[in-house]
């Protein structure tokens, strides 16, 4: 038993610990292949610079261009304070332009974030530049400008250290990089950074699921600005001097080279991809056929491993690893077996629900709402009333306006006129985000799953929402320990019946394995409604049966929106049901009255009226 | 108030927004119709100035270097397509972006190796010489045709862009890429012209460009970042925009350079942030695009 726990706590701290022994052994291992304490030093400044830019990258999805600026002002802010003397203790002038750059961070952050993609590499990089700009000449008074700041005094850390020498300084850089890989570390592996990673696998379903993405893509862009200037700092300690060239867009490129290099998304890689550039850059340059080509054979290598080996060179041993080490490919739970009829086998074959007495509270109506998209009305003047308890179900045929309608309600679409009130509130334009916090959840018609996390990790984040509210900023707790969520997580599964493949990524499901994760997705926000946008689209005859007898059992003390084509589903399910045609509502009873009415038969049904 | 010096500088901006433009269009056209934004641009524009002066030494005219300049870095561009960014349209923006920063750095430092990293100078042409007098100013020549020669190039590529098949299908990839392929139309070979075209565009803006600054293999660098803050402000995929836009940056470059010269390139940027908050998708972007 202790033998197990010791070997359980080595399994969770292993990473620390290798990164610790690492750091101890390098002074004594590099320098065999003609490594010095001046390349040390600026690998592992480099590698702290890369921690906060794979949180931001890695981690998040967000690629920025322009980390060079928090690297700077870190650096020119610890080096001015402490030339001025403003400042004598090295470690204060380090958080000092750690701060500054955090908070320069936070208005580029805002600034940068306003666009996403594309528009968030090219915003970043401007901003980079401006700060190039603002450093050479309207500041240069300051900063030095093109002659950088010289004579930082050496770094006293208090208690009377000085640290002079390129190797004390290791030491002192070693320690920073330790602790902020500690911290990193935490950080990912908290509720926060579970979100961060979702945020990179699917941003649109991390809102809808009621998180508030915004903030927690800045908080990612400030922790990374943050760490860039404590490295900044350090830059300016180690060399004696801050160089202007900590602002060059090169700066900031050099960054991403060394990230890619090395493995994007696993913190240690922007480290070993410095380790490649900083020791390649030395040798390459006292080959004579070489020489000044260096950069170009870099440049190669960098669009040859973004081509061929996306994941680094970390992310290439791993693979090479557990190609060595694996002896049989273990079978994926959940996939061997034929999904549909593993699931039926669990689920009781019948439920029998006893229909809605429709008497409970108005929970969801919609007030005469309208959908214009240009010229066309999507949704014409619908109004709806759901009671507390209720299985909905909304009909009608294709462009007959229901999934806009739905988005409307969810608020994913916003509404053109009308309202929407939700428990006793008005809900019409607080957004998707706000709405899914209120208790109302949406499965969506094509699965807007995380693609690349597994089934118990996907609905995490739908518990995490639940459970915390739309921005939880917890970087340091372990969300593998979270009782709370795991329970959440584990009941959720067990109501879409996916616990036998709860470890597979989601990519690697079955299709109907894929849509009972998507409703379960919904699920475990715990919804007060549950808005079901149609859940067995593309199945199979068999597993809609399974469907149907799943919505049954979770249909049991929770208010359900369906949209649906197959009537089966439909009239086997629904307490009442609404028809819409043409954006417009045109029926509304109870199914057996919408099976008879001559309206219904004829515009939905194709029959003829009267039939 | 020194009226001709504004008259200079209200030129010069003119000018060099022109220049702009001519940059901003090649990347948003590649933009709006492969969905690549394409961090290399700015090594095009630079491969264009050398290899006009490259063909300018060697010949001693100025028309062939124009050629030899938009020749090459079309050639470049419809190369490198062909060899990498086609296998890149299916992969995130982000793996696009990355591949082609790549490219530019190999760009960069293959022409570093050849030319070395000296700044050279390209002469103004004998048609170019001299100044011109306005009546109420004196000015370059060769700036004023600048003007002439970018606004021909702009003119050619609207009629191409409005007024052909190709720019026809151009613009509706723009709108919607997957539709146009499902239409029929062989993309494949529409994504490669238009490839080289951007590309040409840079690089033939590098050319016209070269006698009035100097020629080194950094020089991209900036362009590619004032042409992305054109896009931004102007909104991306959008031929009004880029042409706005590029004005306003040329203008905003120049006109601050005369009051408050330390702040010039920082102004355009204040630029870019104030439209970020007033109007995040760009003065002619449209909403919900990404």
């Amino acid at each position: 038993m202790l033998r197990l726990r010791t070997a359980g706590m080595l399994g969770r701290w292993l990473p620390e610990l290798a990164a610790l022994v690492s750091l101890v052994l390098f002074p004594f291992v590099f320098p065999i292949i003609g490594g010095t304490f001046d390349m040390m030093d600026r690998i592992l400044i480099w590698g702290l610079f890369g921690l906060g830019f794979d949180i931001l990258f890695g981690v998040t999805g967000l690629l920025s261009f322009g980390q060079a600026a928090f690297y700077g002002i870190g650096g020119f802010t610890t080096a001015y304070l402490l030339i001025s003397g403003a400042l004598t203790n090295a470690v204060v002038a380090l958080i000092a332009g750690t701060i500054l750059a955090s908070s320069f961070g936070l208005i580029i952050g805002v600034l940068s974030l306003r666009r996403a993609g594309i528009y968030f590499a090219m915003l970043t990089l401007a901003f980079g530049e401006m700060f190039y700009f603002l450093d050479m000449s309207p500041l240069s008074k300051l900063t030095g400008g093109e002659n950088g700041l010289s004579g930082v005094p050496p770094a006293a850390i208090g208690f009377g250290i000085l640290v002079r020498t390129p190797e004390e300084m290791y030491w002192l850089i070693a320690l920073l990089f330790f602790m902020g890989f500690v911290l990193a570390r935490r950080i990912v592996n908290s509720p926060f950074g579970a979100i961060l990673v979702a945020i990179r696998d699917n941003i649109a379903r991390v809102g809808v699921l009621g998180h508030d993405v915004q903030k927690y893509k800045l908080t990612a862009f400030v922790i990374a600005a943050a760490y860039g200037g404590l490295a900044g700092g350090l830059l300016g300690l180690f060399q004696g001097y801050m160089p202007p060239d900590a602002f060059y867009l090169e700066t900031s490129g050099q960054l991403v080279v060394q990230t890619i290099m090395g493995g994007a998304g696993t913190l240690i890689g922007p480290t070993i991809g410095a380790a490649v550039w900083v020791y390649l850059r030395s040798e390459l340059q006292q080959v004579d056929a070489i020489g000044g080509l260096w950069k170009m054979v870099l440049g190669i290598v960098f669009v040859l491993i973004v081509a061929l080996l996306r994941k680094g060179i970390c992310g290439g041993i791993s693979v090479l690893w557990r190609r060595f080490t694996a002896t049989a490919p273990a079978p994926l739970p959940g996939l061997a077996v034929d999904s549909a009829v593993a699931a039926r086998a669990r689920v009781p074959a019948t439920v029998t629900r006893k229909r809605s007495t429709l008497t409970g509270p108005i929970i969801l109506e919609a007030k005469n709402v309208v959908k214009r998209y240009g010229g066309l009305t999507a949704v014409d003047d619908v109004s709806f009333q759901l009671a507390e308890g209720e299985i909905r179900a909304l009909i009608g045929p294709n462009g007959a306006g229901k999934t806009t309608f739905f988005n409307m309600l969810a608020g994913t679409v916003p509404v053109t006129q009308g309202e929407i009130h939700f428990a006793g509130e008005q809900i019409t334009r607080l957004g998707s985000t706000a709405v899914c916090q209120r208790g109302l959840a949406k499965s969506f018609q094509i699965n807007q799953l995380f693609p690349s996390l597994s089934v118990r990790d996907n609905i995490r984040i739908s518990a995490l929402g639940r459970r915390y509210g739309k921005f939880y900023p917890s970087m340091l707790r372990d969300l593998r320990h979270d009782a709370d969520i795991r329970q959440a997580t584990d009941e959720a599964i067990e109501a879409v019946d996916l616990s036998d493949c709860s470890d597979a990524p989601a990519i690697e499901l079955a299709y109907g394995e894929k849509r009972r994760l998507e409703i379960g997705l919904a699920l475990a926000t715990k919804p007060r409604v549950l808005l079901l946008d149609e859940p067995t689209a593309g199945m199979s005859p068999s597993e809609r049966a399974v469907i149907v007898q799943l919505l049954k059992h979770i249909a049991a003390g929770m208010t359900i929106v369906i949209v649906e084509h197959d009537m089966d589903v439909v009239f086997g399910l629904a307490d009442r049901v609404t028809v819409l045609l043409c954006g417009r509502k045109i029926a509304e009873g109870s199914p057996e009255a919408i099976q008879a009415n001559a309206e219904v038969r004829a515009a939905y049904l194709g029959s003829p009226a009267g039939k | 108030m020194n009226w001709p010096l504004l008259w200079a500088q209200l030129f010069n901006g003119l000018t060099l927004g022109a220049l702009l433009v001519l940059v901003a269009m090649g990347l948003t056209i590649i933009f709006g119709v492969l969905g690549v934004l394409n961090f290399a641009h700015g090594a095009f524009y630079m491969v264009g100035a050398y290899a006009a002066y490259a063909a300018f030494t060697t010949t001693k005219s100025f028309l062939i270097a124009i050629a030899a300049g938009a020749i090459v870095s079309l050639l470049l561009g419809v190369l490198i397509e062909r060899i990498l960014i086609r296998y890149f349209y299916k992969r995130p923006h982000e793996d696009q972006i990355l591949v082609t920063f790549g490219i530019g750095i190999i760009m960069v430092e293959a022409v570093r190796a050849h030319f070395g990293g000296i700044a050279q100078r390209m002469p103004v042409p004998k048609w170019g010489e001299g100044a011109a007098n306005l009546g109420f100013l004196y000015y370059p020549t060769y700036r004023i045709e600048v003007l002439g020669i970018v606004a021909a190039a702009l003119i050619i590529l609207y009629v191409a862009l409005y007024r052909t098949r190709i720019g026809l299908v151009v613009r509706a990839g723009i709108e919607d890429q997957l539709m146009v392929s499902m239409l029929g139309i062989n993309v494949t070979r529409t994504f490669l012209v238009v490839f080289g075209l951007g590309s040409m565009a840079a690089g033939f803006a590098g050319v016209i460009n070269s006698p009035i600054v100097t020629v080194d293999p950094e020089m991209g660098a900036p362009v590619l970042v004032q042409a992305f803050v054109v896009i931004v402000i102007g909104g991306v995929g959008s031929f009004w925009g880029a042409m706005v836009g590029g004005l306003i940056a040329g203008e905003i470059l120049s006109l601050t350079s005369m009051v408050l010269p330390a702040y010039s390139n920082v102004m355009l940027f204040a630029a870019m942030a104030l439209v970020l908050i007033l109007r995040p998708q760009g003065l002619f972007g449209v909403q919900g695009r990404q």
